[in-house]
Formats: structure tokens, sequence, C-alpha cells
């Protein structure tokens, strides 16, 4: 196989408050043997919250954080669901529709840059399963994580809406996801089947409607605590933001204590392939997440 | 090959009348590849139990009475066919009514929030109409498309019971009524989209309570994408002066202010600037246990200061937040 190369579009979230998923991501790209180029010039996608206020600005920005894809001439690699969305959602808007193209490339050509539509855009999870391959993932296992029973929580922005994602996630049954559960397999960890892994987080009311986002966060948790998860994975950063840090306020509005590490998806596979501590980040949890390596090699 | 396929359909069973709890009943039957998921339903109540019941009218996708769910995904059942289901969940398919907690019998529920919802946006034209009209009121091109397919609506129900906020928050909305409510605002004819704004403004019912789950698209059997028309009614907010300077709008005009300033979002800022000096107290316990865990890094006491990364060429991105962008708060 030849080296697979990828533009890596970081995100804000792994460049802040989650230094562990890009850690754990440039740790299991090189022993996989995966290049991948950060988009230094790029800048946070909106979060779904900028499009709210002003959309033109939010996909010209986004048009321009392509623009940087397209100079590589590399597919993008996104490390967060809603990055992925929110780069996927300009992508079609702009392909649908030339004379709004057309505005967000006079904006562009300001600043010397030209919108194209000429690379794909997909999830790191995607390129992992779909392009380097579950057997040859497999191959590379140093730790099997048999020692764990793993909640997959898929997040909403890598499955809903599905058309818009099919083209970058190999065809996911937004009602019934199989990646990660896939994923979990080929690392020898025992996938959890439980209702909420499809399901809703709340991150993106947090602020607004804290009682509605600690309820779904809580759920969400609970339901695999109750499905004997040991850890819960996740391949969006927002998502592990509220199921790492919310534990306590979930749980004390849901009257049950709550304690589960929760992994990001990079982790997992870093944990798998035998990469180090420092590596897999794993100090950077509110909720104890250091335990997993001993339990890993157990 | 065969033309039929040998299932198991799974069918939650209620009478809220006689029954303490629901249960699950068992049905086989050999099932063609043209019957809709309608026929399936028909076939449990005519060739197994009489008293199976389910709504249905119309036949023909357009009366919305017969929503229902198959293995969790929202389906209007005289659209949908059963190889289709077959095909995404296998030869065990899960026949449950939209929302069980609302459950009657069987399949049919109470769908009296959902129609309270709707009825408060005001979903029709309101404006003064001439009884005696000479001409019809003719729409331009660019007045019918901004419509998008929102008129497409036939009240199933299906997103609303597949929004995740409406289950733990009461007062919301919900997709289907923000559809209403988008459809009559952007209608020339009309007068009271200043008040729908409002309304679908507040805090707690309104489309800030929306988490964004792309639930409702899935869910529609019209393809309407109801969370489409929910950010058309956000940027309605800000275009006609609606929006009101409070948490929720601040987070979303905050992303420009650190956008400008660093190309990435200021995690830290954009808590502060949303909530306000005060709010931003209910904070310190996560702020603490997140500095505790490196997850905020700390340079003078002040968070991210002097260490928040900056993207390159971020002159680039400043001028175009200066020349792109539309809106103010």
């Amino acid at each position: 196989m030849s080296q697979l190369r990828y533009a890596l579009y970081t995100g804000c979230t792994a460049k802040e408050s989650t230094p562990e998923l890009l850690s754990s991501t440039l740790a299991v790209a090189k022993k996989l043997d995966i290049e991948l180029i950060i988009l230094e010039e790029a800048s946070c996608c909106g979060a779904s919250h900028l499009q709210d206020f002003d959309p033109f600005l939010s996909h010209v920005l986004n048009a321009r954080n392509i623009c940087y894809a397209e100079k590589l001439g590399l597919t993008m690699v996104t490390l967060c669901n809603t990055c992925q969305i929110n780069l996927a959602m300009t992508k079609e808007k702009l392909a649908h529709d030339a004379d709004y193209r057309a505005k967000v490339n006079e904006k562009l050509a300001e600043v010397g840059l030209k919108y194209q539509g000429s690379v794909e855009i997909k999830h790191f999870l995607y390129a992992l399963i779909d392009d380097f391959g579950l057997e040859n993932i497999k191959a590379k296992v140093e730790v099997p994580l048999s020692n764990f029973n793993i909640a997959p929580f898929y997040g909403c922005h890598n499955i809903r809406p599905s058309e818009l994602h099919h083209k970058s996630n190999g065809g996911e049954n937004p009602y019934n996801p199989t990646s990660l559960d896939r994923l979990i397999d080929a690392l020898e960890g025992y996938p959890v089947n439980y209702a909420s892994k499809n399901k809703c987080c709340g991150f993106h009311v947090d602020l607004q409607a804290p009682h509605t986002s600690n309820a779904l966060t809580g759920t969400a948790l609970l339901d695999a605590i109750d499905n004997n998860a040991d850890i819960m994975v996740t391949p969006c950063p927002l998502c592990h933001l509220n199921m790492d840090i919310k534990q306590r306020s979930a749980g004390k509005q849901a009257g049950r204590d709550i304690s589960i590490p929760v992994l990001h998806m990079p982790q997992m596979v870093a944990l798998a392939l035998g990469c180090t501590y420092e590596e897999i980040g794993l100090k950077y949890h509110v909720s104890n997440a250091k335990k997993v390596l001993a339990q890993a090699t157990n | 090959m065969s033309n039929t396929k040998k299932i198991t359909i799974k069918a939650f069973r209620f009478n809220a009348e006689t029954d303490y709890l629901p249960y699950y009943k068992s049905y086989e039957m050999e099932v063609g590849k043209d019957e809709l998921v309608l026929d399936l339903l028909n076939r449990i109540k005519w060739e197994h139990d009489g008293s199976f019941s389910y709504r249905r009218s119309c036949r023909h996708g357009i009366c919305g009475a017969c929503g229902i769910k198959v293995n969790g995904k929202p389906v209007l059942s005289c659209k949908e066919n059963a190889y289709d289901m077959i095909d995404l969940f296998g030869d065990e398919l899960i026949f449950e009514p939209q929302s069980k907690k609302r459950a009657i019998k069987d399949m049919i529920i109470d769908k009296g929030d959902f129609w309270d919802k709707h009825a408060v946006v005001k979903p029709y034209v309101e404006g003064i109409v001439d009884e005696h009209p000479t001409h019809e009121t003719n729409m331009s091109q660019e007045e019918v498309e901004n419509v998008l397919n929102a008129d497409y609506c036939i009240q199933c129900g299906n997103c609303h019971y597949a929004c995740p906020a409406l289950e733990v928050n009461e007062e919301f909305f919900g997709p289907a009524a923000f559809v209403a409510a988008y459809r009559f605002t952007v209608d020339p004819r009309d007068n009271a989209g200043k008040e729908r704004l409002e309304m679908t403004s507040q805090i707690g019912p309104g489309v800030w309570d929306c988490v964004k789950c792309f639930e409702c698209a899935e869910a529609c059997p019209k393809d309407i994408i109801p969370i489409e028309k929910i950010t058309r009614l956000h940027n309605l907010q800000f275009e006609h002066h609606v929006a009101q300077s409070n948490i929720a709008t601040r987070h979303a005009e905050g992303f420009v202010r650190s956008i400008k300033k660093h190309g990435f979002l200021d995690e830290a800022d954009i808590v502060k600037y949303s909530e306000g000096n005060i709010g931003v107290l209910k904070h310190l316990g996560d702020a603490i246990a997140m500095m505790k865990a490196g997850k905020i890094h700390i340079t003078d006491q002040i968070p991210f200061m002097g260490n928040m990364p900056k993207s390159k060429n971020l002159d680039e991105i400043q001028k175009l937040v200066k020349i792109s962008q539309t809106n103010k708060l």
C-alpha cells in the first residue's frame, strides 16, 4: 500500500482544551505511516454557531479552509464531527449554488484565493477504516483491548444528515452505525451495544440550556454504564468535552454517580498500537482515565 | 431467487385502559418486495390480531397519520418500502409508536403536545385580505424560493417525536412548529412575522434550545430538513433586529470576535463573553477541574493568555471577516 497522505484540519479543540486528541492522532499516524500535513492557515469552522449569526461569513471562512487543502491537492481530514459537518455543508452549498459560489469567490479573491471544490473532506475515523483498512490496523495491534467493554458514542455530526455524509462515511446507517463498533472489534475490544450510541450529547446548548445538555449527556453515560461499559469512546471532541467534564453535573441531575473514562477515538487506537502514556495524553482528562493504560496491559 | 423474505416483526403493544406496562409481541410473515410498512401493519391486524391499532388514512403520503418508528427510524408507513427496512435492519423489524411515553393504544399516540405547539406559532397567514380582490396576489420567483420546501409539511410529527431536546425540555416548540413559523414568516402576504420571530427567539421554547443533532432532518418523510429552517429563523432574528443580546446570541456572535483575534475560537473567552462577568462564575467548578487536568493552560493567571494558538496568515482571515460579515448583534 502506498503511503496515505492527508491535509489535517485540527479544529480549535484539539489545539486548546483537548491536546490529547492531537497528540494521539499524530502518534497513530506515525505508527501507521500515514502522513498528516497540518493546515496551519486554517481558522475555526464556526462550530455550527457562527452560521446562526452570519451564514455567509461562515461559508467564506470554511471555503478558505478548504482552499488550503486544495493547494496541497490532498483529502482534508478532520478530527471533530462538527468541523466535519460544517466543512462538508459548505462544500455541498457551494457545489449546488453557482451564484453563491461566485459571491464567495469574490471575497476570497481579495486575499488571493480561489475555491474550487476539488478535494474530499472526511473524518479521521473513516480515513482509518475505509482508506487504511481495518485488517491493516488489526495487524498492527500491540496491546489488544481485550480487557475492556467499550461503548462507542458516535456523535451526531458524523452520521446525520446521512445523505450529506454518505460520500465520506462509508454509507453509515444513522440508526445503526457500525464503524466504531468494527474498529473496537479490530482492536480486540468488546463493543457495547446500547441505545444511546447514536444519540446527541447536548454540547451545543451547554451554555443556554444546561438542563437539556446535562440530561442528554447523563442519559448516554448511564446507558453505557448500565450496559457494562468500562470505557466510552467517541470520534468527536465536543462530545468528549461533555462526556468527560460533565459527569459530576450530569450525575447530580440524574441522581446517580457517574464515573467512566471517556477516550477520543485516536486515543483508543493509540492505546492498542502501543503508543506512550504521553502520546495518548491520558493525563488531560477530568474523569480519571490514567488507569486505562495499566488496565490494558494487566 | 425468492420474491419474498421471511421476517419477524416485534410490535409494541399497549392499551392504556387495561395494561399497566407495554409489551412486545412477535409476528412472523413472508414479505414481498412491493409491500410497504403500512401493508405489514395491516397484515398484523388482518391476519394475526384484530385488536392491533394504528392510524392510517390516505395511503398516499399526504395525510400524515401513519408515522411510526421502525427499529428507531421514524417512517411514514405508507411511504416506506418494507424491503428497504430489511436492508437497513435485517430480518427482525421492531415496530414502535413515534413516542412510547405518549402511547394510547399500540401505534397510536396522543399528539396533543404537537398540535398545541404547532398552533402557538400561528401556522397560517395573518394579514388583511381583500374579500373581493380584483387580481391574484402574486409572489415573485425569489419569494417562492425563499419558502424553501417548508410548505411540504404534512404534520406527521416524525421530526417532533425524533427531537431529543423536546424530550427533556417540555416548553421547546420543536422542529415542526419551527418549520411552520418559518413558512408563514417568509410569506409576503403575512403580517405576523415579527411576532413569530420574537416567539421563537425566546430561550427555552425557541430555536436557541435546538441541540443541532439533525434527527429532524433524518426523520422527515418529505425531505424538508427542519434544521435548515431553524437556522433561517436564527438568521432572520438578526436580520430583523429581533435578536436581543443574551447568552445564546452572544455565543453565536462571539465566534466572530475570537476568529478576528486568533483565527481559532478562544474557548475560555467565548464562555466568559456569552455568560457575562457574573454568569461565568457558575462555570468555576468545571474550569478548576479543567485546569487541574491541564485542559486550560495558565500563563500569568489568565487562561490561554499568551498561548492561544493563532492561525497562520491571520491577516487574510481578518480581512475576510471585515469584507464578508453581513449581520450585527
